[in-house]
């Protein structure tokens, strides 16, 4: 029921809003303003006086693919739960952290100190990506269950705190079973040194990232498109009601959404560990905050979106120091990516809520 | 023994007593409408039936099973399917797959496909839109799209809500032929109506809620001739 307001409140009212949004849409729009003007300069400074060679250039942009390949991977959970929930799972990163830790621990050290990694490296690989599969949709299915299933019909704020707190949970439980040390992460003899490609070279792990991301994101999107289930969770994300009266479970629909996400997540793990060969309980939370910035980028609740958004914040982390900060003076501008890709975060948010391919959503489900 | 049997029910939304003890009966094989006003609770009770409201009080059977231990996509197992008010089509997924949707707890290949020939026989207007997605057809064709989806269920029970609403007038005449048809073909039909004209055209019995509470049943006969009827639900004075 709306509350009819009466003239005098009502009129009031209005003033009150006119004014604001003048103030603040003038302060927005100086915003945008000086950033434009500073990317804009910095950029020309850049490349008027071009610090770096082309084939650093292509660096930046190889390492922009294979870290935004991760986002991408990664913010699929975010996107897929939101879809389905219109809840913002930041226990997500936890459920990227658990997959992995626990497979390095158990498995990938071990097989390393047997020499039974390099003798069989994509055999053991393909063991250590599908336990910490395993691991994450394990955690994910118990945090879904237990902690948010009984909030499904609170108000939104509800569940958004019990995700945080299932995030502390996670990362503690993870550092009392495992120590708060960080792990190495062995390397494999396979993916040492590089290939030549386009007249640099590219890591080797940076290449099974991209194409490792490539084969699961082409996955996902047979497995949402084309299959019953995957038609099902699209149908409890347009209305769960009429869902139901198709004959389809809606709980286990959407713990399918979070396990497929944390499987997802999983995998972003391994790729992680391979490129930066360590693991620790906390590595979940940067990851996972960058993730859900690509998510929100894309158009949170788009799965097409969340990819998207993921290979578009690596390649502005990874470029975008180089181009338009490093032309401005700004000393050791790499050292503020992770500047860049919050400002980016706040900006969507400000400027373009729906993200790049965000359709209706933020409209009908806000 | 009914197919269906609402016994007492009372059913809230929050504090709000929507349904003060309805009782009504669907036999094998017959057209049953509901009508009454905005609000009066029809709405509501096929929510009670479908399971997607659970009854406070009163039971809800079906072939002499009580159905309250069932959520609602169990119910569907059971043999009812519902077309929604409002349509409720996925506006998202194509018109095949909406219709896949329909068929979601079968896994007989075999009898799905012949049900999706059958239902694009009924509505050849889906069969050229079917890799169309649903948000796109037109209010017409997402009526007959939700109705198709429904049969896809093979229900024995088809619960209508409000199938002529949003409707133009020739559309109207369609959709009830179809559910003359549907009957036909041995699917018993609980209709809401507001348009109580058409509904006691097509139905053999009916019922008159207001706010909550049957007030009238009778065929629908009975009903066309009742002078409160005719004054308060079909514009005749």
């Amino acid at each position: 029921m709306e509350l009819i307001p009466t003239p005098l409140n009502a009129e009031s009212e209005m003033r009150a809003k006119l004014q604001d949004t003048d103030i603040i849409g003038i302060i927005l729009w100086i915003f945008r303003a000086v950033i434009l003007v500073l990317v804009v300069w910095g950029t020309i400074a850049a490349l008027l006086d071009n610090p770096y060679s082309t084939r650093q250039w292509l660096d930046f942009i190889v390492f922009g693919i294979a870290q935004g390949s991760m986002y991408a991977l990664i913010a699929i959970g975010y996107t897929l739960v939101y879809g389905v929930l219109f809840m913002i799972n930041f226990a997500h990163g936890e459920f990227f952290m658990s997959g992995v830790m626990t497979a390095t621990v158990f498995l990938a050290g071990p097989m390393a100190a047997s020499g039974f990694l390099n003798r069989n490296p994509i055999l053991s690989l393909l063991i250590i990506t599908l336990v910490s599969m395993a691991v994450s949709v394990l955690v994910a299915v118990v945090t879904e269950r237990i902690a948010y299933k009984p909030l499904r019909k609170a108000p939104r704020l509800v569940p958004l705190i019990t995700a945080i707190g299932a995030s502390f949970f996670w990362q503690y439980f993870f550092r009392g079973l495992f120590g708060s040390e960080v792990k190495p992460f062995p390397q494999l003899e396979i993916l040492t040194g590089t290939i030549p490609f386009l007249g640099t070279d590219i890591l080797k792990t940076h290449v099974v990232v991209i194409i490792v991301t490539i084969i699961m994101l082409v996955g996902l999107n047979f497995f949402i498109m084309r299959t019953k289930i995957g038609k099902a969770i699209r149908a409890v994300a347009e209305d769960k009601d009429v869902a139901a009266l198709m004959g389809i479970d809606v709980d286990r629909t959407v713990t399918i959404t979070f396990a497929t996400g944390a499987a997802m997540a999983g995998v972003a793990g391994v790729l992680f560990a391979l490129v930066f060969r360590q693991v620790h309980f906390f590595m979940g939370f940067i990851p996972g905050i960058k993730a859900f910035t690509a998510a929100v980028l894309g158009g949170i609740g788009s799965v097409p979106g969340a990819a998207i958004g993921g290979f578009f914040l690596g390649m502005f982390e990874s470029v975008g120091p180089a181009l338009f900060l490093e032309g401005l003076g700004i000393p050791a501008p790499h050292q503020l990516k992770d500047v860049i890709a919050f400002t980016m975060l706040v900006f969507v948010l400000i400027f373009r809520p729906q993200g790049i391919l965000g359709e209706r959503l933020s409209e009908e489900k806000a | 023994m009914a197919m269906l049997e609402v016994h007492d029910v009372h059913a809230y939304y929050g504090n709000i007593h929507a349904l003060k003890g309805i009782s009504i009966t669907v036999e094998e094989g017959e057209i049953v409408t509901l009508i009454g006003a905005n609000g009066a609770g029809k709405s509501t009770t096929l929510k009670t039936i479908s399971g997607l409201l659970k009854p406070r009080q009163g039971h809800v059977h079906l072939n002499g099973e009580d159905l309250a231990p069932f959520s609602a996509h169990e119910v569907v197992y059971k043999g009812v399917s519902m077309v929604p008010e409002g349509r409720g089509v996925f506006s998202r997924l194509t018109v095949s797959e909406n219709l896949d949707m329909g068929a979601f707890h079968r896994s007989d290949r075999g009898g799905i496909s012949a049900d999706m020939e059958r239902v694009f026989d009924l509505f050849p207007r889906l069969e050229e839109r079917r890799t169309q997605v649903a948000g796109t057809l037109s209010g017409g064709e997402q009526q007959m799209l939700a109705t198709a989806r429904a049969l896809m269920a093979r229900p024995s029970l088809l619960l209508m809500d409000e199938p002529s609403m949003g409707l133009a007038p020739v559309l109207v005449e369609s959709v009830f032929d179809t559910i003359v048809d549907i009957n036909k073909e041995g699917t018993t039909v609980l209709l809401v109506e507001q348009n109580a004209h058409m509904a006691l055209q097509i139905a053999s019995r009916g019922y008159v809620l207001q706010t909550g509470e049957i007030v009238l049943k009778d065929s629908a006969e009975g009903l066309r001739e009742n002078p409160t009827v005719q004054k308060a639900y079909l514009g005749i004075d």
